[in-house]
């Protein structure tokens, strides 16, 4: 394709844009405005991130997409599609190999390194929407660092659920200050965004925000002592690869409730399956 | 035994030879024009040059064929297309008051300079399916005069002589650039009109009827609204005159509003305004009447909760491309999200029911 630019952005954009991500570096957890382009997907689907990576990716990168944690998936085909057609750049599905991973929904299973970039996708990247729809009065929130409604919210949940009945997008306070949404990944994701060893940035296309966490950063999920948070996930070990430290999905597999439980992440599956390691569904 | 799902690649490359087959249609029908659809679905191609903020009337054609006639995946591919375009420059500011009118008409006056021209509108046909069209769609030549030149005046300036109507503050400052900057609140009139005028009809249309119903009414004429080309200029600075590149039609729609005064304001008319590419009057008079109800707190009005009042409410909901986007993208997989849901339903459910078990025990 010649009728665009490298990444399909033109290099003004990506100014624009590079300097946002440079802003919520310097300022971690902040929500940096910037005035997201229409791109040639629609709102939703990832125009953030998209943005995001058109915006660091350079000729030399190895790009790797996953949506739900997996490389295969409709859209993360997609996206990986558009990035080899107006960029050129290699792509990968091996999670150590990926200097830069674009994801929605999941972190990788495998730790990662120096040098990668993770790229989110964020649908509503104000973690006080649900509280406050208004965009003027959330701003307010964080300048003064009012986040005694989120607390408020979290309450009741543990008196009337006994728990913090939420599963994902679960808040998370970034060094001491901003309360972040860490986009819809589940709360078991939560650990890996502390001290990761990768730049981590997030992508909001409709509602025009990025923001950002440089290496090593301090980031605590919001919980109270007497309930203490906790990453959860389904109580099984992966039925392909018998993995029981990483996040599954539920597969209905007949029509009698039969399920099975496979590794979300499909690269780490694989890689352990290569390894010789058996689940107690594998062939 | 499980086998994983793969081969997406290969179901989004057949799924699109498929949709390209499916918008052909039989092929037994000759196939649509861009000029068939420019000239014969113009009203369908002003919306999305309205909606799509592009004016390019075969663009806008060659976006409905390629969408199958969906509208908003059609502005959706215009204004894909509008953001890779370089820019040049800005226009000098249209004149309106050289518009050369197919239609004007005031609500509010019987006549006025200038005249009442219905134009080509549906306003007093009968809804009456025409079956001759079915077969034939020729027509005979409509009746034609000469066209008149001069300025057409504003019938809002009419009542401004009297002082009757409130002054519209002249503005000299380059507005901001929806497409360039974030939208951040609060915003100022020239930022939401340009939102508005882009802004999806069939909700833009739904809020302009909520406040004639009584959510935040504010009593609207239509002092005018006129449909026409006007010239576009550009300034060239090596020339250091501004230099005609082209025209656009445009319709502009003035409301005049009851006004009773408030706090801050004498009792005077007040105004709504809305402009917008091509002949789309709907949407004008809409834009109109949001417009006004966005303008209660300069006005000194009341802010009685009604969703056309307020600003962030309607700017951020209003863009058919950001909601369309967002509303079908929860077709996309959700698994991990789900999966997260389940598993905490289960827990609150096994200890739900535990605790009922020892209360009957009880
Ligand atoms: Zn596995």
């Amino acid at each position: 394709m010649t009728e665009y630019n490298f990444a399909y952005l033109d290099e003004q954009t990506k100014r624009m844009i590079r300097r946002a991500i440079l802003k919520g570096l310097a300022i971690p957890g902040y929500q940096v405005p910037f005035a997201s382009r229409e791109m040639p997907m629609p709102y939703g689907w990832g125009t953030g991130g998209v943005q995001v990576s058109a915006a660091v990716l350079t000729p030399s990168d190895t790009f790797k997409v996953i949506d739900q944690g997996a490389d295969d998936t409709t859209n993360a085909v997609s996206i990986r599609t558009f990035f080899q057609r107006t960029a050129g750049v290699a792509t990968t599905t091996a999670t150590s190999d990926a200097t830069v991973i674009q994801t929605r929904h999941r972190i990788p299973e495998e730790p990662l390194h120096e040098g990668q970039i993770l790229v989110y996708q964020v649908p509503i990247p104000e973690p006080l929407r649900f509280l406050e729809p208004r965009e003027s009065e959330t701003r307010k929130m964080h300048s003064l660092e009012e986040y005694g409604l989120m607390h408020v919210k979290l309450y009741e949940d543990i008196i009337r659920h006994g728990h913090i009945a939420t599963s994902y997008a679960y808040p998370v306070k970034v060094e001491g200050r901003y309360v972040m949404d860490p986009s819809p990944i589940p709360k078991f994701d939560n650990p890996k965004l502390r001290d990761m060893a990768a730049i981590q940035l997030f992508g909001a296309g409709r509602e025009q925000r990025i923001y950002a966490l440089p290496p090593y950063t301090q980031v605590v999920s919001l919980d109270f002592e007497d309930h203490p948070f906790e990453a959860s996930k389904a109580d099984h070990p992966c039925g392909m690869c018998g993995a029981t430290d990483s996040y599954l999905d539920e597969l209905i597999i007949d029509d009698i409730g039969g399920r099975m439980f496979v590794c979300s992440d499909t690269d780490y599956c694989e890689v352990r399956q290569a390894a010789g390691h058996k689940g107690k569904d594998a062939a | 035994m499980y086998v994983a799902v793969k081969g997406g690649e290969r179901a989004i490359e057949n799924a699109h030879a498929w949709l390209a087959e499916e918008r052909r249609g039989n092929t037994d029908i000759a196939e649509l024009s861009i000029a068939q659809i420019r000239e014969q679905l113009s009203l369908a191609v002003n919306r999305v040059m309205a909606e799509g903020s592009l004016y390019d009337p075969d663009l806008a054609a060659l976006a409905i064929k390629q969408a199958r006639g969906d509208l908003i995946e059609a502005i959706f591919l215009i204004r894909a297309y509008r953001t890779t375009l370089p820019r040049f420059g800005a226009s000098e500011p249209i004149d309106t008051g050289i518009m050369a009118c197919d239609r004007r008409i005031s609500a509010t006056f019987k006549d006025l300079p200038g005249g009442q021209v219905l134009g080509p509108t549906f306003d007093y046909t009968h809804r009456l399916l025409d079956f001759k069209l079915a077969a034939d769609g020729e027509v005979p030549k409509a009746p034609s005069r000469d066209a008149e030149t001069g300025t057409v005046p504003h019938v809002t300036e009419f009542l401004n002589r009297e002082g009757l109507i409130e002054e519209a503050p002249y503005d000299d400052a380059p507005p901001p650039d929806l497409t360039r900057e974030p939208l951040e609140m609060p915003s100022t009139r020239a930022l939401r009109l340009q939102a508005l005028t882009r802004a999806d009809e069939g909700f833009t249309l739904g809020l302009a009827y909520s406040t004639q119903r009584g959510y935040g009414r504010n009593h609207a004429f239509v002092g005018e609204l006129r449909i026409g080309s006007v010239p576009v200029e550009i300034d060239i600075p090596e020339l250091g005159f501004p230099v005609e590149i082209g025209e656009v039609i445009l319709t502009e729609c003035e409301t005049v509003n009851q006004f009773t005064g408030s706090k801050t304001e004498p009792p005077q008319f007040t105004r709504g305004y809305g402009l917008v590419f091509g002949q789309t009057e709907r949407k004008a008079i809409s834009m109109a009447l949001v417009d006004r109800a966005l303008r209660w707190e300069e006005l000194g009005e009341d802010n009685v909760g009604a969703p056309a009042q307020d600003a962030e409410f309607v700017l951020y909901h209003a863009d058919n491309i950001q909601a369309t986007g967002f509303l079908e993208h929860i077709k996309l997989p959700h698994y991990v999200d789900f999966q997260s849901e389940l598993e905490l339903v289960r827990k609150l459910r096994r200890e739900a029911g535990a605790q009922q078990l020892q209360e009957a025990a009880e």
